[in-house]
């Protein structure tokens, strides 16, 4: 019974390569998620809504941080959904040491914990802020750009939900053209949001030429990580901007979370990228692009824009061509690599 | 709590998993192992998307170990079987299905190598049952009773176990040292096979042998023939003596240079392949429907034709004069039969070979009291395999099924459970099915892409000289790479999605090969699990339900 012939190889996984864990994948190489030791730094029991994104992307965030600095960080939080849904007095849903303080100082604080941690001689000790959008791209944004701006030596983490969320849906800078929000009604002329050019605050952190700002989802826990890993590792000021879902604010169905992030990377909408001092380094290629349709038509958000007989092709085509110009400015199409 | 908590304040001052969000829920998370479409589809009823998951892992062995609770001929399975498996494959919807037979007869192949055997455990019964025919359907019924503990004797009226794997399908699909490796494994386990015995009496083999239960499998062995007029008789052969001639004769058959094979089955195929093999110049097919409506498997058509067999579809043979055979045109009318149509054509050939199909030869049973036999000469036999006497089944091409190797194993398989609960004055109940795991219920996004493993073929050249196996195996990477294409429809192959994307850390991991479990305490029932599950093995239930 002899039988040879060589034709294909063992490339990677074909079982599951993008699931968060693969029996079949080496220890080293699986995600923090898929450890039974990860650190939980959010535990069960929070208030977050049904399917909520925030939680899920600062778990993974702060899991990975935890890992890849045995432990040894302190993180600030701006106000918004994250802090109150982790820490309605006198409960606390953090694993990790946590400091909260004001709604816009976030970026401030963690500059002052990180000066003290030196003149305490622990720089070892590393220090994360994050926010959501809404303490990030506006309230924020002026302690954010003087922290970059002096290269002060902490990880920002920007939990994107692309509104206020926490005080019941209103806009942001951050909130995409046409979307309804509970300021940007889906009445008269041009329903939703303004269809302008948003506030786009990844490119403004590169603007800064800090070492390192990438972005990311949590529909891709082996990019998240990997970025979360990379930024833990240098020093300076760092910037992680993370799309997370919002089933309430969006009004999109709880299990859609994952599925919402990873068409907005699809689409193009959302691109995925890391830049190092002010200059794209590395892009995550779309595996299968769709039209926005796929990803906008999941969210009541932009349930205007979807009416039957009424569908406003002029607003659905100028957002794709929003995706479009992300897709050729970050040349998101073409050979992906292994993760 | 009996102690004053501050104002507005409901809870200790605490962490939050105090907190039992779980109460938010109207839906609730299971998990659930459903039934992927190659089991269900497997005439065998192998399990395997089980043996593909140690296979994935690279322990062949235990790969091997399961298939062999099912079938223990993994490397004739892996040449011969139809594979509706593949057919079935949800993967089919995403590329190419995964190939199953080539990863199948991969196995077979370590097991041959490592000389591997079947572990059995079950303790001997001291009953006794007669196999009648040493086809797959008896020799897979005997290594199912032997490993249920029964005493086994297959008495076989041919010279050689194998039945139709040996005379009805050539050496080019399936090398004869393959087929007697596997039934030798068979009988080490202990059956006795009793060569050129052809059983006449089987009441005398229950009174006056002992047996407690008697499985008859003799096949269908008898050509169906038909009338063709002929004025000076050319030579007419029938396809199921040629192949056996194959097999037992000295010399291979003497079939003239021009040979025609009628029929449209995957005997014809065979037939005409095997004439090629020995050398005529031209071996036709003529058939009365067209390629569309033949009841031979595509692939066979399209390798007889590679190898250089001639195709006369929408033909029937009228009449043979000597060499001159008339063929008259056909055409499909709108119900799908062939209707003549008056036109005539004549064909020069040496020699013709029926290929119209088999029948069984039943005469042994007909006195056996209570045996029914229908009108087309198949035997009657209930839901568990039993004829109208008791004691007695029956399997394989001999009842009404289709006729197949793999049919005919499962059949040995079913009777075997079937006779093993009558000797223990039982009836056997089949476990009960899980619900299917259907494409819907997979998320592709999952798995990477991965083109589909392609055996390589003999060069047609060769293949129209010689009886070398015509399709080559896989390697141990090919395989290993082939078996990871599976999806694992339905069943958890423990990739941490749900640990991992739960927002309330309510999925608990139990470690290795201990799967997960949920923490309803915590468990908000978004349903992002279940959506996420790569092959669908959770599934969302109404709370209370």
């Amino acid at each position: 019974m002899s039988e040879d012939t060589a034709l294909q190889r063992v490339k990677f996984y074909q079982t599951g390569t993008h699931t968060v864990g693969n029996r079949l994948m080496d220890e080293d190489k699986r995600s923090v998620q898929s450890s039974i030791d990860r650190s939980n730094a959010i535990t069960s029991g929070h208030r977050a809504c049904q399917g909520c994104g925030e939680a899920l992307g600062a778990r993974f965030a702060l899991d990975a941080a935890m890992r890849s600095c045995d432990g040894n960080m302190v993180a600030v939080n701006a106000t918004g959904c994250l802090e109150v849904f982790t820490t309605p007095y006198p409960e606390t849903s953090w694993q990790i040491p946590w400091v909260h303080s004001l709604f816009g100082n976030a970026p401030a604080v963690a500059t002052g914990v990180a000066a003290a941690m030196r003149r305490k001689g622990r720089a070892q000790t590393k220090v994360i802020a994050q926010g959501g959008d809404g303490g990030t791209t506006d309230i924020g944004f002026g302690c954010l750009s003087g922290m970059f701006e002096r290269n002060d030596d902490v990880l920002y983490i920007c939990y994107d939900n692309q509104a206020y969320m926490n005080t019941g849906v209103q806009r942001s800078s951050a909130t995409p053209p046409t979307a309804r929000t509970a300021t940007t009604p889906a009445v008269g002329e041009a329903p939703g949001n303004v269809f302008g050019t948003g506030k786009n605050l990844p490119l403004i952190a590169m603007a800064h030429n800090i070492p390192y700002v990438a972005t990311a989802t949590v529909a891709d826990l082996h990019d998240l990580e990997t970025k979360v890993t990379r930024a833990m590792n240098m020093s300076g000021s760092r910037y992680i901007h993370v799309l997370v879902t919002c089933p309430l604010g969006w009004g999109s169905a709880t299990n859609h979370t994952i599925l919402l992030a990873r068409l907005a990377v699809e689409s193009g909408l959302f691109p995925l990228f890391e830049a190092e001092d002010g200059a794209v380094v590395r892009t995550q290629k779309i595996r299968k692009k769709v039209p926005v349709e796929d990803y906008l038509k999941l969210q009541k958000r932009f349930a205007h824009l979807f009416k039957k007989d009424r569908e406003d092709v002029d607003r659905i085509a100028a957002i794709q061509k929003m995706a479009d110009a992300n897709i050729d400015r970050f040349n998101l199409l073409g050979e992906r690599s292994a993760p | 709590m009996t102690h004053e908590l501050p104002f507005a304040i409901t809870l200790d001052p605490s962490t939050s998993l105090a907190n039992k969000t779980g109460s938010w829920r109207t839906e609730r998370p299971v998990y659930l192992d459903r039934l992927p479409p190659c089991n269900h589809t497997c005439p065998a009823g192998e399990n395997i998307q089980k043996w593909l998951f140690h296979a994935e892992e690279g322990d062949y062995e235990q790969a091997f170990q399961v298939i062999m609770e099912d079938n223990p001929m993994p490397g004739v399975m892996g040449r011969v079987c139809y594979h509706t498996c593949e057919t079935a494959c949800n993967r089919g919807q995403l590329d190419e299905p995964v190939a199953i037979h080539a990863i199948e007869r991969f196995l077979g192949r370590m097991a041959f190598e490592k000389g591997w055997t079947p572990r059995f455990t079950a303790p001997d019964t001291g009953k006794k049952v007669l196999v009648v025919g040493a086809g797959p359907s008896g020799l897979s019924a005997a290594y199912h009773l032997r490993r249920l503990g029964h005493d086994v004797t297959i008495r076989e009226a041919g010279p050689m176990a194998g039945g139709m794997m040996r005379f009805g399908i050539p050496k080019y699909r399936l090398p004869r040292d393959v087929l007697d490796y596997e039934i030798q494994r068979i009988l080490d386990t202990g059956v006795q096979l009793e060569l050129n015995k052809k059983v006449e009496d089987i009441e005398a083999a229950f009174e006056n042998e002992g047996f407690d239960a008697v499985f008859v499998a003799v096949g269908a062995h008898l050509a169906k023939r038909i009338d063709i007029p002929a004025h000076a008789a050319g030579k007419i052969l029938d396809a199921v003596s040629v192949l056996k001639e194959m097999e037992t004769g000295g010399e291979p058959p003497k079939l003239g240079r021009r040979v025609i094979v009628y029929g449209g089955g995957n005997t014809a195929m065979d037939v005409a392949r095997t004439a090629k093999r020995l050398g005529v110049d031209e071996s036709m097919i003529v058939y009365r429907r067209s390629r569309k409506e033949m009841p031979a498997h595509d692939f066979e058509a399209t390798e007889a034709e590679d190898e250089g067999v001639l195709m006369h579809w929408l033909r029937t043979i009228k009449e043979v004069d000597g060499t001159n055979v008339t063929v008259e045109k056909m055409q499909i009318d709108e119900n799908g039969r062939p209707q003549p149509t008056g036109e005539f054509e004549t064909i020069e050939a040496d020699t013709l070979i029926l290929a119209l199909g088999q029948d069984v030869d039943t005469s042994f049973l007909e006195k056996v009291e209570g045996v029914e036999i229908a009108r087309d000469g198949v035997v009657t036999v209930n839901a568990q395999m039993m004829t109208g006497r008791a004691g007695l089944f029956a399997g394989g091409d001999m009842v009404p099924a289709e006729r197949t190797v793999t049919v005919g194993v499962g059949h040995g398989k079913k009777a075997a459970r079937n006779i093993d609960a009558w000797l223990r004055g039982k009836a056997y109940e089949p476990p009960l099915k899980a619900e299917l795991a259907a494409f819907e219920n997979i998320n592709p996004w999952y798995y990477d892409d991965a083109p589909q493993s392609k055996q390589e073929q003999l060069d047609p050249v060769r293949r129209q000289t010689g009886f070398e196996e015509v399709l080559k195996g896989l390697t141990e990477d090919n395989a290993l790479y082939e078996a990871r294409r599976c999806l694992s429809c339905g069943n958890c192959f423990e990739c941490d999605n749900c640990y991992g994307i739960c927002p309330d850390n309510a999925v608990v991991k139990l470690g290795p090969g201990n799967r997960f479990e949920f923490n309803y305490d915590y468990c908000k029932g978004c349903g992002m699990c279940a959506l996420e599950c790569p092959c669908g093995a959770i599934k969302m239930v109404q709370e209370g339900s």
